[in-house]
């Protein structure tokens, strides 16, 4: 039987800035149906990581594959396909601050579908619902708190319903009901919506509720990768470090 | 720091940011020929710059117009040529003063603007977000700025040299008592249409240069809203700076080919 593709591959990924050496030979494989959660202390790296991967910047050296293309040297109008099946939330939701609620998750669907006012209104609703925000459609961005910002930013990621989720930091910043609230949709997006992302995080907890697969960013390699149990069983300074604690922020 | 140091410091970044400018030049080209036009956004950028900037524009040029016809009727009444201060406010107005100080003035307040909006939306993701939608932000964004002003500045240029011209037949008249048909006349006489659309034919470069430094240092704003204020204000004097050595080279360029 032929294997199938991997979503997301990446191999022996390097990003420096101003001599400063951020990723130092990342490899990777994210296959369909699979969430990876990737944790590291503050400022290892990690969003850094996602946006080479969503090809919103670019490795110095290294491979990157989405969806079987490389994309590593693709010019910006021919990534706009591929990003087309893909859904990216910003750690700081990065809405379109002069667009209402509805207009900022209707943004795609008018982008990139001929569908009817009445067809984009029905999408839109079922996806604020999903996200816990019914009824805020005519909201300002200004007028939302942080944790309803993000849960704007992932209903706008999702509304295409794209075949693989990139999620920066979705708990960070928020207090802890609406880090469990958000953590809990994510969860139950496996079943429904999108059952393949990349979950960027320091929160331990919330990556063992998501992720089937998790990975250790230290010094600009991955200390660890596998599943939540043998993470947990390893014997790595680093990742021992990082699960006691240790190389968190505050 | 030494000079050599600060040559060598600044050097570098004149050099980022022209291979960077051109860069987005040619992004922009390419992205011209594309679809899908967005005809609405044009307009409405054909909206803010123009209300924004016809004020200012008509008001720098009526006095300059007035000055201009005040300088040269002082010189020429030692000639008994007054009656010549007409065609030589409108060469200096048509050629030179109006596409030039229109660029200047309205220009830096169009970039600037420009490099605002984009800014903050540079540091504040929403670039990305775009990005990441699979929105081709350079056909969005500078695409329609930049048709925007290939429509406005030749437009104010045309109104600028008439309510300059206009300027000058004030001072003329009034001041000097030169007759308004005279003044008119002798215009008519020695000033040719050529004089004319070498103005206006700078102002189309003066609009692509204006339009691609305000986006290009909007969209390589850095550093939060601190950075911002630098880039906008940045922006203002590379605005002036551009326009007026952009100025030299056009007037080089088109006295070779059309005289
Ligand atoms: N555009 C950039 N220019 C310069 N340095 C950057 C840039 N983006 C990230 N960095 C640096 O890369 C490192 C990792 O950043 P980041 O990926 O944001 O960390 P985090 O793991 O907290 O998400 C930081 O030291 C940051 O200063
Ligand atoms: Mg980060």
């Amino acid at each position: 039987m032929m294997k199938e593709q991997p979503v997301v591959e990446l191999r022996g990924v390097w990003k420096a800035f101003d001599h400063h050496e951020v990723l130092r030979g990342i490899s990777l494989v994210l296959s369909k149906g699979t969430t990876l959660a990737v944790m590291g202390g503050s400022g290892v790296g990690k969003t850094v990581l996602l946006r080479l991967i969503a090809g919103l910047a670019r490795p110095d050296t290294g491979e990157i594959r989405l969806f079987g293309r490389n994309i590593e040297r693709l010019r910006e109008e021919h990534m706009l396909a591929l990003r087309r099946r893909t859904g990216f939330v910003f750690q700081g939701a990065a809405l379109f601050d002069s667009l209402s609620v509805f207009e900022n998750v209707a943004y795609p669907l008018r982008e990139h579908t001929s569908w009817s006012e009445g067809e984009i209104t029905d999408r839109v609703h079922r996806f604020l619902s999903l996200v816990g925000l019914p009824g805020t459609d005519s909201l300002l961005p200004a007028e939302l708190s942080g944790g309803m910002k993000k849960r704007v930013g992932i209903a706008r990621a999702l509304v295409l319903e794209p075949e693989v989720v990139f999620f920066d930091e979705p708990t960070a910043g928020l207090d802890p009901t609406n880090a469990r609230v958000v953590g809990e949709l994510i969860a139950e997006l496996r079943s429904g919506v999108c059952d393949t992302a990349i979950v960027v995080t320091h929160d331990i907890e919330f990556a063992g509720m998501v992720a089937d697969q998790m990975a250790i960013l230290h010094e600009g390699q991955f200390a660890a990768m596998g599943t939540p149990g043998e993470i947990h069983s390893s014997n790595v300074p680093a990742v021992q470090a990082f699960l006691a604690g240790e190389l968190l922020e505050n | 720091m030494t000079t050599a140091t600060y040559l060598r410091v600044h050097g570098r970044q004149a050099a980022i940011w022209s291979g960077g400018l051109g860069l987005l030049t040619g992004q922009v080209m390419r992205n011209l020929a594309l679809p899908p036009s967005y005809w609405r956004l044009v307009m409405q950028e054909v909206d803010a710059m123009g209300v924004r900037s016809v004020v200012v524009a008509l008001t720098a040029a009526i006095f300059t117009g007035m000055v201009l016809a005040l300088q040269s009727a002082v010189n020429m009444a030692r000639f008994g040529a007054e009656n010549y201060v007409g065609p030589v406010v409108a060469l200096s107005m048509l050629r030179e003063l109006g596409p030039v100080l229109t660029a200047i003035l309205v220009g830096g307040k169009v970039a600037s603007g420009i490099t605002a909006e984009l800014g903050s939306m540079k540091v504040t993701e929403q670039i990305d977000a775009l990005r990441a939608i699979g929105v081709n932000y350079v056909k969005k964004l500078i695409v329609p700025r930049l048709l925007a002003a290939l429509l406005i500045f030749p437009l104010l240029t045309i109104l600028a040299d008439f309510i300059g011209l206009l300027g000058g037949m004030l001072i003329a008249v009034l001041e000097r008592h030169v007759d308004a048909y005279v003044y008119w006349n002798n215009i008519f006489y020695w000033v040719t249409v050529r004089d004319f659309l070498t103005g206006v034919g700078k102002s189309f470069f003066f609009a692509a240069i204006i339009t691609l430094i305000g986006c290009y240092n909007g969209l390589s704003t850095e550093g939060g809203t601190e950075g911002l204020g630098r880039a906008t204000t940045a922006t203002v004097v590379q605005v002036a700076m551009g326009v007026i050595l952009a100025d030299f080279f056009l007037t080089k360029l088109f006295l070779f080919l059309f005289w």
